[in-house]
């Protein structure tokens, strides 16, 4: 367990040090995910060294949102001057992509399918 | 009591009670809008409201179990590395799903914010709103926006598509788990991918996917959308 919460939290590490020295928009976590996702491609660092940490954060990553959500409290000034166009956009728009995303992947799967 | 709130350990108890409480309430009631993320941080937030404790004691635990959405990005290479041959063998899903989600979402978005008389600050802050909030604000700090109400949009994404994603795949007759995890991670990033997580690895696995190259490609995407609007 703790090899694993070391190993992914040097990947975070070494994925925020890159971001910073080539000046990035992504953040250092993106960056981990996919410079682990190339380790473990190539056998670099083994699965089960860091299975049981990953398990661990993944299961409760649902609670790691809550204090993100609750700093929204802080902007409820900005948010009340234009409520409206910010509620409406933010829902339809939500609804949109999924609708997009969801039916042209389900259409395009149905497809690949069908021509296999 | 003062001294206990400047402790880290007031925002830490208080986060993981109000989750376990809501979680709790979700497990007895399975009513979908009663999301555990959503009940957790509306009862903190109208619990630091009522007993007047400013945003800032809060986030001396709060930021210590945010902190840990770090390494759990990290960890989202786990699933998807399992997951490597379900994942290559749809690969064309996968992107061309994930890209037109990006740019649906940018220009629905700033079309409503317009269209409804939103300034041009709200207008860009909703831009990147199904972007992972890290990923939003780095892409709205280099355009010149309003970075407060950008992280406000994108959480209210988040929560949005967290409580009703996978229902409102459900109704419109999206079923395969990739096309779920694609829809749910594209709309709303990691809270979506939360959700998805629980209900299947594979979607969880795309979802995750989609939080990073929805990134990629908005960050790509915004400001040539820009030259083109405003050119």
């Amino acid at each position: 367990m703790i090899r694993g919460m070391a190993i992914l939290l040097t990947f975070q590490a070494g994925g925020k040090l890159i971001s910073s020295a080539l000046g990035l928009p992504f953040p250092g976590s993106v960056i981990g995910m996919v410079l682990l996702l190339v380790a473990l491609r190539f056998e670099w660092i083994r699965l089960d060294w860091i299975e049981q940490a990953a398990e661990l954060l993944l299961s409760h990553l649902a609670l790691f949102f809550v204090p993100a959500g609750v700093g929204v409290m802080v902007y409820t000034d900005v948010l009340a001057n234009e409520w409206l166009p910010i509620l409406a956009a933010t829902v339809v728009s939500t609804f949109v992509v999924m609708a997009v995303t969801g039916k042209l992947a389900d259409r395009l799967e149905k497809k690949t399918a069908a021509d296999d | 009591m003062t001294d206990f709130l400047q402790t880290p350990l007031f925002g830490i108890v208080l986060t993981i009670g109000a989750f376990a409480l809501a979680q709790w309430l979700y497990q007895r009631t399975r009513m979908v809008f009663l999301n555990p993320v959503l009940v957790a941080i509306v009862a903190v937030i109208l619990l630091l409201s009522a007993a007047d404790i400013p945003y800032s004691s809060y986030a001396h635990g709060g930021d210590i179990i945010l902190f840990l959405l770090g390494p759990s990005v990290v960890a989202l290479a786990v699933p998807l590395y399992q997951r490597r041959q379900d994942i290559a063998r749809r690969k064309n899903v996968i992107l061309i799903g994930i890209f037109f989600g990006a740019l649906a979402s940018i220009v629905s978005a700033c079309g409503i914010g317009w269209l409804l008389g939103g300034s041009p600050d709200v207008v860009l802050a909703l831009s990147p709103k199904s972007v992972t909030t890290p990923i939003a604000i780095s892409i709205i700090e280099n355009l010149g926006g309003v970075v407060p109400l950008t992280a406000a949009t994108v959480v209210l994404t988040g929560c949005l598509g967290g409580v009703c994603g996978p229902e409102f795949c459900r109704l419109i007759g999206v079923r395969s788990p990739v096309a779920v995890g694609l829809a749910v991670g594209t709309a709303a990033h990691g809270i979506g991918t939360a959700r998805m997580m629980e209900i299947d690895r594979l979607s969880g696995a795309v979802a995750g996917l989609a939080i990073g190259l929805n990134g990629l490609f908005t960050t790509f995407l915004l400001p040539l959308l820009m030259l083109f609007f405003r050119g």
